[in-house]
């Protein structure tokens, strides 16, 4: 089929499969977003990001752990070492590559248990009212009014540094709002004549909100995790930095701005590097955000 | 004849506010009853009440002669099923026409849904091109074809109809009752259709009930509403309302109508 037809075939107003109409669905939301250049230049970032993780053994030219402590400590970038080498004679352009696999880590196990958990409860939270309602919002409260870097230096502290105990800490400490986001978007779809329509079909409250209430809020609060993947990452940067995220040799990019903090006056390119990694990831989720807000946005998509 | 639907002394109130008064009456098997009142008249709550969306405060409500029970069961949801007055808000904005119909298969564990699924768009006039739309894809009267045809698929006996056609212009309006009659007919319904237009429940009701503040003012056969033999003055200025604009009336007319109607 040539392009023209695909096209057709994607966005015909009589679809003749279910696949067939998800698959248009989906185009049109693409196309919302690839309308968008900002966006665009953020889901490059991400993509970059995702390759550059994927293919870490391959575009690290040194090993990211085991330097040359004779002959290479503190080197300016040059064509040898096109970052550098930091205090310890390692490569600094091989930790940074190898880095993006634990930033990447992080920001995905944290937006896998924190999102879902947040949704559950906002959704249960706003369709169930009365006592649980109050309970569960409470909870959520309690978790708001803590500021986040330090709930989660308690927890790690609690619980011990390292990368695995830093993402559990992150997660706890970034739910509420996702839960306070899924409430508001239940609050006002569930007195809707479509939820009544299917509470008179006989629905379980469970099914009422697993298929009917949650599909409602899922884009807006994958549009608020995207947006705070900058957060996660920096939080996860900070807890590197204070000495509580991943611990050494990883080369997690907030320790390795922690690491040459020492010297960076002198040997800016330690600590210039991993910042300038933190400050591109961030800023293409931040940009890929935006864009999924304005592509996601149900009233965009329901008319 | 017996009812198929018997309410007594049923009322409704919220915080104190009695938005329903003592209602009696009853359906009969095969029957359209209408609902006509102004608005704020409580005759949307009375549908509400009957399916579960609205607390029975006192008084029964009968199905066949048995009282329903608080929460309704599977066995009164495939009884009694209602139709939306807004079309717009009554689809899910994310699931297709096909999602829509399936759900409530799903719910009571119909086997051959496909089949079903297939029967109730064609007998709401809706073609096979319709079935993997979404409701943003659909006008106003498919909409409402798409949510009839959602009631139906259950095979209720009892449907209560909630201003089915007031969401909609004109030359839809008259094409979706049309369509509600025919399965009215095909199915051996039993209607309860609100309306505050009493010339829509002239033409699909046997027998209707005028309500004001609640309250249930008049029970009246079709044929005396034709007649115009109703009791009530309130009635009568229903009726003339219902007339609406005249070119060339008298103003001094039109304040003697208004004489007689509510003060709201």
């Amino acid at each position: 089929m040539s392009d023209t037809t695909w096209r057709q075939w994607l966005l015909t107003e009589r679809p003749q499969s279910r696949s067939q109409a998800r698959l248009g669905r989906t185009y049109q939301a693409w196309r919302r977003l690839a309308d968008n250049r900002l966006a665009l230049l953020g889901l490059t970032i991400i993509i970059g990001l995702l390759v550059v993780a994927g293919f870490a053994d391959v575009l690290a030219t040194q090993s990211p752990i085991v330097g040359d402590l004779r002959e290479a400590r503190l080197l300016p970038p040059s064509a040898e070492h096109w970052f550098g080498t930091d205090d310890q004679g390692r490569d600094i352009y091989s930790r940074v590559v190898h880095g993006s696999r634990l930033t990447l880590f992080v920001v995905i196990l944290v937006a896998v248990i924190a999102a879902p958990v947040g949704l559950l409860i906002g959704t249960v939270a706003g369709y169930a009212g009365g006592w649980v309602d109050a309970v569960l919002m409470r909870i959520t409260d309690i978790f708001l009014a803590f500021p986040r870097l330090i709930l989660a230096l308690a927890f790690v502290a609690a619980l011990g540094p390292g990368i695995e105990n830093a993402v559990i800490a992150i997660a706890i400490t970034s739910w509420p709002p996702y839960a306070r986001i899924a409430r508001a978007e239940t609050l006002t779809v569930r007195h809707s004549d479509y939820i009544n329509a299917i509470r008179l079909m006989g629905a379980s409250p469970t099914r009422i909100v697993a298929r009917h209430i949650m599909p409602m809020c899922v884009s807006s609060v994958i549009v608020r995790v995207t947006l705070d993947m900058a957060g996660i990452i920096l939080t996860a940067a900070g807890l590197g930095f204070l000495g509580l995220g991943a611990q050494p040799p990883l080369p997690e990019w907030g320790a390795m701005i922690a690491s040459g903090r020492r010297f960076v006056l002198d040997q800016w390119w330690v600590a210039a590097a991993p910042g300038m990694a933190i400050f591109l990831v961030s800023l293409g989720f931040n940009l890929l955000g935006d864009g999924l807000r304005d592509a996601l946005d149900p009233k965009a998509g329901g008319r | 004849m017996t009812a198929v639907l018997s309410i007594k002394e049923l009322t409704v109130s919220f915080d104190g506010y009695k938005a329903i008064d003592r209602i009696w009456f009853d359906v009969f098997a095969g029957q359209s009853f209408g609902l006509v009142g102004e608005s704020g008249s409580g005759k949307s709550t009375v549908l509400r009440a009957i399916c579960g969306l609205a607390p029975i405060t006192d008084g029964t409500i009968s199905i066949d002669g048995a009282p329903v029970r608080v929460p309704r069961g599977k066995d009164f949801h495939r009884k009694v099923q209602m139709v939306f007055q807004d079309p717009y808000g009554s689809l899910h904005p994310r699931h297709s026409v096909d999602r829509i119909l399936s759900e409530p298969l799903a719910i009571h564990g119909v086997r051959d849904a496909e089949r079903r699924v297939l029967r109730a768009l064609d007998e709401v006039g809706l073609g096979n091109g319709f079935r993997f739309r979404y409701p943003h894809q659909l006008s106003g009267g498919q909409r409402q074809r798409v949510a009839i045809a959602r009631a139906l698929i259950l095979e209720p006996k009892i449907l209560l109809l909630d201003e089915p056609t007031s969401a909609l212009d004109a030359s839809v309006q008259a094409e979706v009752l049309n369509l509600l009659e025919e399965i009215r007919r095909a199915h051996k319904l039993t209607f309860v259709l609100v309306s505050h237009d009493l010339a829509v429940i002239a033409h699909m009701c046997d027998r209707l009930m005028i309500m004001r503040r609640g309250q249930s003012v008049e029970l009246v056969e079709a044929s005396a509403l034709a007649s115009g033999t109703v009791g009530s003055s309130y009635a009568r200025s229903l009726m003339v309302a219902s007339e609406g604009f005249r070119r060339g009336r008298k103003p001094s007319e039109v304040v003697s109508d208004r004489r007689h109607q509510p003060q709201s």
